[in-house]
């Protein structure tokens, strides 16, 4: 199923949940926040939470900054 | 993280849920290296730094991750909603910064540095989009730090919508003018202190040299916090120390007191017992 990915658009394998596809993008838990659809997808639902065709997904980590 | 030195170890920054022992809050960004970031950072003193919230880039372009040169248990994470120009952005980036720092266990995800920009040039702040991102924030429960222009009267409003502090700009960010408008700044420090002398009030902004870091501490600010004046200094390591002086300096002056400017002198040694003679009185003088 086609998902936007920090504004890019991905083809992922479905069914997909934020766990899996996090694994799929080979991307840590710790560091990092799920917003789809923007809502945030707190880390305990990642594995529950199920993504759907045309998500819209930002995936965010901390950088420098002042 | 226990005091240092001259500051006494009671004079702690209090801001929200936060006790800090340094009045510096440092940002992460713009340095050269990681490692001179880290370095520059531990010389400073600060207890609390900046980090801004961007999508995932947890590697940088020489393979890097931010992280490992922070030590998460040293320092309180403060996540910034920099380069967001309306309220809706800012809050969803505020959730986003307290979601990472939840997953990284740092206490720091109770609170966040709220900019919201109102000019690309100048990166002033629009104050009606800061008011309804402070306002929506608070009721999220966040503790909020509110980057502000040094104007009074919006500095007042952020403080009843419920922000944690409030920020002035000393100048625009990066810019390293310094405190161009101490009066306003001694202005909000007044309205914002009344029957509230804790309410935590920093310098935000414009920071580029030590003496400004001083300035600020001895027009009696709790804090001062700055970035590009120590990440682009030609020494960024040198001016962390000095930094880091001149805050307790400031904070010390303040605190001790400072003499009042008279236009006219008053000696420093007794008038009795000279034996030396006097060519020239002034009008109204005693020959």
């Amino acid at each position: 199923m086609n998902l936007l990915v920090n504004g890019k658009l991905r083809d992922v394998p479905a069914p997909m949940t934020v766990h899996r596809l996090l694994e799929w993008l080979e991307l840590p838990t710790r560091g990092i926040a799920v917003e789809v659809n923007e809502q945030i997808v707190p880390r305990p639902r990642h594995v529950e939470h199920e993504l759907s065709e045309g998500d819209r997904l930002e995936i965010m980590s901390l950088v420098g900054g002042g | 993280m226990s005091g240092n030195g001259a500051a006494a170890a009671s004079d702690s920054l209090r801001l929200g849920n936060h006790v800090l022992s340094s009045r510096l809050i440092v940002g992460t960004g713009k340095y050269d290296s990681f490692e001179s970031m880290r370095q520059s950072l531990a010389l400073s003193g600060t207890d609390c730094i900046t980090v801004a919230v961007r999508r995932e880039r947890l590697y940088d372009e020489r393979g890097q991750n931010i992280l490992d040169a922070i030590d998460l248990a040293r320092y309180i994470l403060l996540p910034n909603t920099a380069g967001c120009y309306n309220a809706a952005d800012a809050v969803r980036v505020a959730r986003m910064g307290r979601e990472i720092l939840l997953s990284l266990e740092n206490p720091g995800a109770d609170w966040v540095k709220l900019e919201v920009l109102g000019d690309a040039k100048t990166l002033l702040p629009d104050p009606i989009e800061l008011l309804v991102a402070t306002e929506q924030l608070v009721s999220e429960g966040f503790q909020v730090l509110c980057y502000t222009s040094d104007d009074p009267v919006i500095a007042r409003r952020l403080k009843k919508a419920g922000a944690t502090a409030v920020m002035p700009a000393g100048s625009p960010i990066g810019s390293g003018q310094g405190v161009l408008n101490p009066n306003n700044i001694r202005i909000i420090l007044e309205y914002l202190k009344d029957g509230d002398p804790d309410y935590p009030v920093i310098v935000d902004a414009g920071v580029g040299t030590a003496s400004d870091v001083a300035i600020a501490m001895e027009l009696g600010v709790d804090g001062v916090l700055l970035n590009t004046g120590i990440a682009h200094a030609r020494d960024p390591l040198g001016m962390a120390r000095a930094m880091k002086a001149a805050c307790e300096a400031g904070r010390l002056a303040h605190l001790a007191g400072r003499i009042p400017k008279r236009l006219y002198a008053t000696a420093s040694s007794p008038e009795e017992g000279v034996i030396a003679t006097r060519p020239y009185f002034n009008p109204g003088e005693k020959r």
